[in-house]
């Protein structure tokens, strides 16, 4: 196998080949979980074959607004990041951790009945890798391991795709994570539509996605397609809905507890919980223990928690975060601030899911933007007086 | 047979779907019986034990005078009092009327007013007697009765959130209907219901009353920005729970 592809190397593949490797992942026992079409929306869910995915749709967003509407070509990534985020599946919902079974005076664990299937993960974006290395960070490298989360992680396989479009609300070059996947991937695609036709640019990420490429038609990538999927990212780039002015931006926000911001906002946030549910970072979790009426089996489930409810503050006494105020502040800064004391990175990926699908349009570049200009506006104010 | 604990079901001014929930748990049914004892629940006997109660289930909201005593009996004869629904809990959609004239209302309903003994308001339990829990909903969710019962009969607190629907909504991977342009009450009621009418592509209806930290005013004010009326609002957040606190205050600044 001479011309076995290697790690870093580029190729370039039909679509059809797109659709043998979709073919030979389902061959090896993955669940392949990719963009499709369903409720007006471009979602993650299983998908078989490129029919499933949405050819020739885009997306239109803004704060709290998303509509589809038709591309003029039938491009099968043409689109931003949508409702869904790959937490979805690594990171999921509801997960019941064990079951207990009374046995006369005692009792035994069960361990939950299904195992989590092996996750193709196709059409991943590079703002998303970087989201799903932070939850790696999070879950599986520190000194706590969740073995669940580790098991699943271990056995994805990961498709990346570099993003030929900028959503409204995207900026993952304000927070250095896309719109170019760099690492975290086992294949990466580039799609390519231009005179020389539909194609896919694809670079190789890891030995498991060199060993499936070197399985479907492909032929090493030209120059010119080399230099065409550089100008498909660069103009992405070039084209990002939203930014976020990052410097300096951790001691902006963790000197400012008090910010009279924080009661504007307060005052148009519905402590809903959309934001922390649709973002693909935010990692909490509560745990609820159900017992059954007779007393003989009780089950633990762990399922996705939000910092807007009250519960979730709620420690000997009450609620330690009683206002929405306080709520909101708290999401941001530890998205944006305190992540950087804990995990060493922002928690924040430049999606823009956040914006999207807040039912009341409340941008996280915003609030930060306006805080900066007032407390840079106070700053100098203050100058002056001396 | 060993001595069990003792559950009565009690109904006052309601449509007995809540009630209707408990025998709608038919695959626990038999477990439920084994554990506890029911000892007074007409909708399924006519056996009636006496009193006291060990844990007592009320539906239904206080709407007349001999209501409003029973209800003091029934406190009375319950160690533990749970409320079911939302006319028990806040009113139902009967609490409409809070609003109207009562003279009015009756003389336009019934061809012989002068036998109508009602009050002229529809009040929840909690404005009566001491209540230990509020099981939201119209009607209540049947897995979530279990979960109070499962609850109090080990002696513990029930796992029942009373944050946004959209916590729900989000966990059951639903696209979010109001950001595609559907009016949805999810942002500011109850959890409980599993994000139903959003997972149907509806917007939700708030049969779950207002959650815990309800900001209606963010929420309508979002509604008008995308062309809602305030005939809209108003009529949207006066349903089963019209008369819960925050529903109620916030339809009135979208008229009388």
């Amino acid at each position: 196998m001479t011309s076995m592809p290697q790690p870093g190397m580029a190729r370039c593949i039909e679509p059809a080949a797109l659709q043998a490797l979709i073919d030979l992942l389902a061959q090896e026992g993955y669940l392949i979980v990719g963009p499709t079409r369903q409720d007006d929306a471009i979602v993650y869910d299983r998908i078989a074959g490129l029919d499933d995915l949405p050819a020739g749709w885009t997306d239109v967003q803004a704060p709290g607004h998303y509509t589809l509407v038709r591309r003029d070509d039938d491009a099968f990534f043409g689109y931003a990041v949508g409702p869904h985020s790959w937490k979805r599946f690594l990171h999921p919902p509801v997960e019941t951790l064990w079951r207990a079974l009374r046995d006369g005076d005692s009792f035994t664990l069960a361990a939950p009945s299904a195992p989590a299937p092996r996750y193709a993960l196709f059409g991943v974006r590079a703002c998303d890798l970087r989201a799903i290395a932070i939850q790696d960070r999070v879950f599986r490298d520190g000194a706590h391991v969740d073995h669940a989360y580790a098991d699943r992680r271990r056995s994805a396989f990961i498709i990346a795709v570099n993003c030929g479009v900028a959503g409204g609300n995207c900026f993952c070059v304000s927070m250095g994570s896309g719109p170019r996947a760099d690492a975290g991937f086992d294949l990466a695609l580039t799609e390519l539509i231009d005179a020389a036709g539909h194609r896919f640019l694809l670079e190789v990420g890891s030995d498991a996605g060199a060993a499936l490429l070197a399985r479907i038609d492909n032929v090493e990538a030209s120059m010119a397609d080399v230099d065409s999927a550089k100008a498909v990212v660069s103009h992405t780039a070039a084209h990002m809905g939203r930014h976020m002015e990052t410097r300096g931006l951790k001691e902006l926000l963790q000197g400012q507890p008090q910010h009279p911001r924080w009661d504007d906002v307060a005052a148009r946030c519905l402590a809903c919980g959309n934001c922390t549910m649709v973002c693909p970072t935010c990692f909490c979790t509560t745990i609820e223990d159900h017992g059954s009426i007779d007393g003989s089996s009780a089950e633990r489930v762990r399922t996705w928690d939000s910092c807007f409810t009250l519960d979730f503050s709620y420690i000997h006494g009450g609620s330690v975060r009683t206002s929405t105020r306080s709520r909101y502040r708290q999401w941001l800064t530890h998205k944006l601030a305190h992540w950087i004391d804990q995990f060493g990175v922002s928690g924040c990926v430049g999606c823009g899911r956040c914006i999207a699908w807040c039912p009341v349009g409340i941008d996280i570049t915003e609030e930060v933007a306006t805080l900066r200009v007032a407390v840079e506006a106070g700053n100098e104010a203050g100058h002056e007086h001396d | 047979m060993r001595n069990r604990p003792h559950l009565a079901v009690w109904k006052f001014a309601s449509c007995d779907g809540c009630q209707l929930s408990l025998l709608d748990c038919e695959d626990e049914l038999l477990a439920l019986t084994e554990a506890i004892e029911i000892a007074h629940f007409t909708e399924a006997t006519r056996t009636s034990l006496p009193g006291p109660y060990d844990l007592s289930l009320v539906e239904g909201s206080i709407t007349t005078p001999v209501d409003a005593e029973r209800i003091l009996e029934v406190r009375r004869q319950s160690k533990v009092l749970v409320t079911i629904g939302a006319c028990a809990t806040a009113g139902g959609i009967q609490a409409l009327r809070n609003a109207g004239n009562m003279q009015d209302i009756v003389a336009a309903v019934y061809p012989s007013p002068q036998y109508i003994r009602a009050l002229a308001t529809s009040t929840p339990i909690s404005a009566h007697v001491p209540v230990d829990f509020e099981l939201r909903g119209c009607p209540i969710n049947k897995a979530q009765l279990l979960e109070v019962i499962s609850a109090f009969l080990a002696g513990r607190k029930p796992v029942i959130p009373s944050y946004s629907v959209c916590i729900e909504c989000k966990r059951r991977s639903n696209v979010c209907v109001m950001v595609q342009g559907i009016p949805c009450l999810g942002p500011i009621t109850h959890a409980g219901c599993g994000a139903i009418c959003p997972a149907y592509r509806r917007g939700c209806y708030g049969c779950f009353g207002p959650m815990e930290s309800p900001n209606a005013a963010g929420l309508t004010r979002e509604w008008q920005a995308r062309g809602a009326s305030s005939l809209q609002i108003k009529r949207v957040l006066r349903s089963f729970n019209a008369a819960a606190e925050a529903f109620q205050a916030e339809s009135l600044k979208h008229g009388d």
